[in-house]
């Protein structure tokens, strides 16, 4: 394709966007008078019956809980099909060795980054536990909080490399984690069958609002999904870091 | 609209047209990442604290570190298959 028919081809498109923002002008110029049915619902109900503050974790962690089990293993298959396509050819292993001899000299992080590293890796854990645990009560949950648990484990490798990162990680441990973390949460959902109630009903008392045991199930799902997403994340960055695996584990 | 409102919008047009102009592959995934970031400002601005938090972790840190390591890779094995012609070429002569 030329860059002329590129052009072409953008304006077209550009014009359709125009064409659609000029039709629903009225909502968008009026943003903060717009007013979703369903969201007022939402917005009215979710205190009074499931006694949470977060409108947004409740529709993903109840009234919509079965939307976000798809949500959850679309993220499982993902990670799963990455470490399928990132696994190492064994004839390539040696190769890989030889490289890592000339790597050798790669300079490392300078100390103060490293104490600086270290030092935020315990807070990066408190914000990922606090948003997964307030999923119910604050903006967050279990996806959020998840990425950000993650994070930490990134940060490790940043600061103190594939070594320390593997130690402190086992990856079978991240790898049944990330299996508790999303059979956890259809389990969570089969606990109504107990009580002769439908897939995902929230069964559990509701506790009192403000509180960190409000909303049932909820606060179980969002840790569920937290640990499952942290675990996953984890796995993509062995799967890429795993080169390095093969280097040190042969020296 | 507001003026906050406004801004952030010619700041995601702004934003969305460097990403676009940007050509290097290593410098890529950085503009992505801020672009990222502006987006969840514009999230929280439109009252979206929930999906801010979420374009934070996923356009700010999750995407740019998949697309970082994805060129990382893809630069080592062409590593590879060089040094292996090379060897190749040595076989033969």
């Amino acid at each position: 394709m030329t860059p002329k028919w590129r052009l072409i081809v953008f304006f077209i498109g550009a014009a359709g966007i125009v064409c659609l923002f000029a039709l629903v002008r009225a909502p968008v110029l009026r943003l903060n008078e717009f007013r979703n049915r369903y969201a007022q619902q939402i917005n009215t109900r979710t205190f009074a019956e499931r006694n949470v503050t977060d409108a947004v974790s409740a529709v993903n962690f109840d009234y919509r809980g079965f939307d976000t089990i798809g949500e959850e293993f679309i993220l499982f298959v993902s990670v799963l099909g990455s470490l399928v396509l990132l696994r190492m050819a064994e004839e390539r292993k040696d190769e890989i060795l030889l490289d890592a001899l000339d790597r050798k000299r790669d300079v490392g992080p300078s100390d103060a980054t490293r104490l600086w590293i270290l030092a935020m890796i315990a807070p990066k854990l408190v914000f990922g536990v606090y948003i997964v645990t307030h999923g119910q009560l604050t903006p967050g949950g279990g996806f959020q909080g998840g990425v950000i648990l993650a994070t930490a484990a990134l940060i490790l490798y940043l600061g103190e490399g594939f070594a320390v990162f593997r130690d402190v990680l086992s990856h079978t441990a991240i790898e049944v984690g990330e299996a508790a973390g999303a059979g956890a949460f259809v389990l969570i959902g089969m606990l109504a069958w107990f009580w002769r109630r439908p897939f995902l009903t929230n069964i559990l008392p509701l506790g009192k609002s403000h509180e960190l045991t409000s909303g049932g199930t909820m606060a179980l799902i969002s840790i569920a999904t937290g640990l499952e997403v942290a675990a996953g994340f984890i796995l993509l960055l062995y799967a890429f870091l795993q080169e390095n695996l093969t280097i040190e584990g042969e020296e | 609209m507001t003026f906050l409102q406004i801004g952030v919008l010619v700041l995601v047009a702004l934003g969305g047209t460097i990403l676009v102009f940007t050509r290097d592959a290593g410098a890529q995934p950085i503009v992505l990442s801020l672009f990222g970031l502006i987006l969840a400002l514009m999230f929280m601005i439109f009252q979206a604290p929930d999906v801010a938090l979420s374009q934070i972790v996923v356009g700010a840190v999750g995407l740019p570190l998949m697309v970082l390591l994805a060129i990382a890779k893809l630069r080592r094995d062409e590593q590879f298959l060089k040094r292996e012609k090379d060897r190749e070429r040595k076989a033969q002569s």
